[in-house]
């Protein structure tokens, strides 16, 4: 009956319904709030009506009552807001071994890689009870990834990385909304997050790899001559750039950054910006001479570089031995 | 319905409306009355203009597909929407027009201290206005109200610098506005009229000019930004040009939440003058009152990056922001409490402007609450964006801004038309204004939690319902704005005249005839009591309801 008057979305991930909880919370908040003064006035307004003979009493105000009503919402919207931090801390803290998704948002369409390999358009394959980190960028203007099924949203910048995180609790097909309004199609940029049962899951992602995004990126290393200057001894004119990756970098002006995605692509786009201590700045900045994509390919290279990561690369190495698949499946990865 | 013959005053006495006439004498006026009446005529031209892309709007949502318009036009028809509502309605609504005309008249003064820079920024607006009907004629702007980057600067092919710079000089309007009516307030009270008895309208105007001078520069500033990016290719925003998209938000925002408490704040004067009024009592807590004015205008500086929870701004940051958003919950949550305190053993009419007040009370008080939503961290995460954010802020901004704007407009027509307007008519439009606007507005609440994002052309079918209904209120609310302006102007003519106190309200604005003079008081005027001597002209001696 209520296809068509939908009064609550789906619930389909572990943070909806921590979100959902508060909402409510916070509909019998101001429930109450509205019933207490939708009251109050009606009855004094109906008690109080103008009567022959009968003046209004003057009242100076009370300190005490102006205190009371102060303090206690003050307290109410602490609470409030206590709670609210809790879960968007949560929601922007992606646990560690997380999927990986390079996200590219262009104007009108959502361009999906899965750190395996896999290439999707306005449709995302995710199983079901696995966290799965997006990695976002955009390639125009600012867009944002909103899947009211999951309670998450993030806008997508271009020229840097934003990144959100969900765990999907129940199969199905949701709505991806873009919600940062972008020209002509905004509207036209929605899409699907398809939501599997693991085996069902491990059958879609077993077709259509080319190999894992590292190792696309690897080759992309290879082919800019990357290699030339970060060797994997100290002998190199740039960084050694194995184990780098969520480690503190040293820079040459003497500040510290941690080599998170943002900083990696930074340095790949404009090196001089935050230069490693001890290096020469002579790296040409690639802006331009590579696109998202292969910024992205690039980054998750570097990261397989990293022992934690490397780990992740092993499990997801593990599910693809079968290449010669690739032709069979490909039709249906990418619509 | 019978025709009624123009009703003569027995004696027309000199007034601000009768003094002169002609064109030059209303064009070339420094009178604060005459200049709030341009203005009046004006807003309430981009007010029609601004509801006619908002009654398309509706049309277009009206089926999940995309059919009335096209895509192009739909959001050029939002971003006009917003531009038109915003910068040549709401922000100049209550302080052009009635805080013009009361200001000076409210503290016993003769004019604004600037009577000259009053009329040139009324001349602002109206050739800010000309730009943005040009811009709209030849094709408009498709970037929605909030201009953001780098679509603005790099890649719409709209009349982006065109809109920006008719902003820019309306800009200027508001900030000699306020400049004028801080100067007043300081300098120009009559002798007696201290702080503490000014009336809290007063306040409220005061507290709308430090915002208006403080925050509108920064905004004009931004618009220069973007225009420069746009043309000249500077990378100030762009990250393509090394620029930075979120100092753009962080800009925007600045002045663009202080600006939401521009429009809100003047419409809390109005109500506490009317429920001081139709309650025949002094507002509960005067000094609470006040002080909450003041503390809303500074901390609603604070405030502003609780519209770039999900922009990618730091999660530490974010926290800040949302603790300081509850800061202006309080003193908003206080003044509604001392309102609903001041009717407690009042002696209370229902006249239109109570009706009013009542539904600002009423909607305040929804789109106060939501506004708790949204601050929150936790819950803005999923509502950002979405229909729930139009629905907040249309109750704060049209149910909260223009039911005090209205409430207002009803009070002070017999002093400013020197004419009653026809009560009944009046008290029929404002249940029908109060009906509307939850029809219309309530069913987005749920739109936005179920997950429509706001600024869509084109929807997925499920969220039909809930859209007709919204449409189907937005034409009851249409009416209900039609109805004040056809009995208003038919009362210019047809009702009767009004007497000098027809409210029997305090207030110097009533102590002087109607309409006033052009220099509002024969004598200047001496104050010896309180803002709201109700008491005194109640009390059976002085002739009261007895």
């Amino acid at each position: 009956m209520f296809d068509n008057f939908p009064l609550w979305p789906d619930r389909a991930s572990t943070a909806a319904g921590n979100v959902d909880a508060l909402f409510i919370f916070l509909i019998i908040v101001s429930g109450l709030m509205t019933a207490l003064i939708f009251t109050t006035v009606v009855y004094f307004a109906a008690r109080y009506r103008r009567r022959r003979g009968v003046l209004a009493e003057q009242i100076e105000g009370s300190t005490p009552l102006e205190l009371t009503w102060s303090i206690i919402p003050m307290f109410v919207f602490l609470a409030i807001f206590a709670w609210g931090a809790v879960l968007y801390f949560k929601s922007r803290t992606p646990p560690r071994d997380s999927a990986e998704v390079y996200v590219v948002a262009k104007q009108w369409m959502w361009k999906l890689e899965h750190a395996e390999g896999q290439r999707e358009i306005n449709e995302l394959h995710v199983p079901v009870g696995r966290d799965v980190k997006l990695i976002m960028t955009s390639q125009d203007v600012i867009h944002s990834f909103f899947v009211p099924a999951f309670r998450m949203k993030q806008d997508v910048l271009p020229g840097r990385y934003t990144v959100a995180w969900f765990r999907a609790t129940k199969p199905g097909t949701y709505h991806l909304f873009c919600t940062q309004y972008c020209g002509t199609q905004h509207s036209g940029m929605i899409g699907s997050i398809i939501v599997q049962e693991p085996a069902q899951y491990e059958a879609w992602m077993s077709g259509g790899a080319t190999g894992p995004l590292s190792a696309t990126g690897e080759k992309i290393f290879a082919e800019l001559g990357c290699a030339t200057c970060h060797r994997t001894d100290t002998q190199g004119r740039g960084p050694n750039l194995q184990g780098v990756f969520g480690k503190p970098v040293q820079l040459e002006d003497g500040r510290t950054v941690t080599a998170d995605e943002n900083y990696i692509r930074e340095c790949i786009l404009d090196p001089g910006a935050k230069r490693v201590k001890g290096f020469q700045p002579i790296m040409p900045t690639f802006q331009g001479l590579v696109s998202e994509e292969q910024v992205n390919a690039l980054v998750a290279y570097v990261k397989s570089l990293s022992p934690p990561v490397a780990a992740g690369t092993k499990t997801a190495s593990a599910a693809l031995p079968q290449d010669q698949d690739t032709n069979k499946t490909a039709g249906s990865q990418v619509q | 319905m019978s025709i009624a013959a123009p009703i003569a005053p027995p004696v027309e006495r000199e007034n601000y409306l009768n003094k002169e006439y002609g064109v030059g004498s209303w064009l070339l006026t420094t009178d604060h009355k005459r200049i709030s009446l341009l203005y009046l005529l004006s807003i309430t031209f981009f007010f029609f203009i601004g509801g006619f892309f908002a009654l398309l709007i509706r049309l277009e949502l009206l089926t999940p597909a995309g059919d009335l318009v096209q895509a192009d036009t739909y959001n050029k028809l939002f971003t006009m929407h917003g531009m038109v509502m915003v910068f040549f309605f709401l922000i100049p609504s209550i302080p052009a027009v009635l805080g013009n005309f009361l200001v000076p008249i409210m503290i016993g003064a003769k004019d604004l201290a600037f009577p000259r820079i009053n009329l040139l920024s009324w001349y602002l607006y109206v050739i800010g206005g000309v730009m943005m009907l040009h811009c709209m004629l030849t094709g408009g702007v498709d970037t929605g109200w909030t201009f953001y980057v780098p679509f603005s600067t790099a890649f719409t092919n709209t009349k982006i610098v065109e809109a920006g710079l008719a902003i820019f000089v309306a800009g200027f309007s508001s900030i000699l506005t306020g400049l004028n009516f801080i100067v007043t307030v300081h300098r120009m009270r009559a002798p007696g009229m201290t702080w503490s008895r000014l009336p809290l309208f007063i306040w409220a105007m005061y507290a709308t000019s430090i915002i208006q001078i403080l925050g509108t520069p920064v905004v004009a500033i931004t618009i220069v930004l973007v225009a420069v990016e746009r043309t000249l290719h500077l990378g100030i925003f762009d990250p393509k040009l090394g620029g930075d998209p979120l100092l753009f938000q962080h800009l925007f925002w600045f002045y663009s939440h202080p600006a939401v408490y521009i429009m809100i704040l003047p419409s809390m004067g109005v109500v506490s003058e009317i429920i001081a009024c139709f309650s025949r009592k002094r507002i509960f807590g005067y000094n609470f009152v006040a002080i909450s004015s003041i503390s809303i205008a500074v901390f609603g500086f604070l405030v502003w990056a609780h519209h770039m929870f999900v922009a990618g701004i730091s999660v530490y940051a974010a926290l800040m922001f949302s603790l300081l958003s509850y800061s202006v919950a309080v003193p908003s949550a206080v003044k509604v409490f001392n309102w609903t305190a001041t009717l407690y053993k009042g002696s209370i009419r229902y006249d239109a402007p109570m009706l009013y007040a009542f539904g600002f009370l009423g909607l305040f008080t929804i789109g106060g609450l939501t506004g708790l939503f949204l601050a929150c961290l936790g819950t803005d995460v999923h509502i950002h964006d979405t229909y729930f954010v139009i629905a907040h802020f249309h109750y704060i901004m049209v149910g909260g801004a223009l039911m005090g704007y209205l409430g207002g407009m009803h009070f002070w027509w017999p002093k400013i038309s020197g004419r009653l307007y026809p009560e009944s008519w009046a008290r029929l439009a404002a249940l029908i204004v109060f009906i509307g606007f939850n029809l219309t507005f309530f069913p987005q609440f749920i739109l936005g939690y179920v997950g429509m994002p706001r600024r869509y052309y084109q929807y997925p079918p499920e969220f039909q319902v809930l859209n007709v209904l919204s449409t189907a209120g937005a034409t009851v609310l249409g009416v209900g704005y039609l109805l004040p302006m056809i009995y208003f102007l038919w009362s210019m003519r047809y009702g009767k005249p009004a007497p000098d106190n027809p409210w029997n309200a305090a207030g110097l604005e009533w102590q002087t005839q109607s309409p006033p003079t052009t220099f509002n008081f024969d004598e200047e005027p001496v104050v010896t009591w309180e803002a709201y001597n109700y008491e005194e002209l109640d009390a059976p001696q002085a002739g009261g309801p007895h």
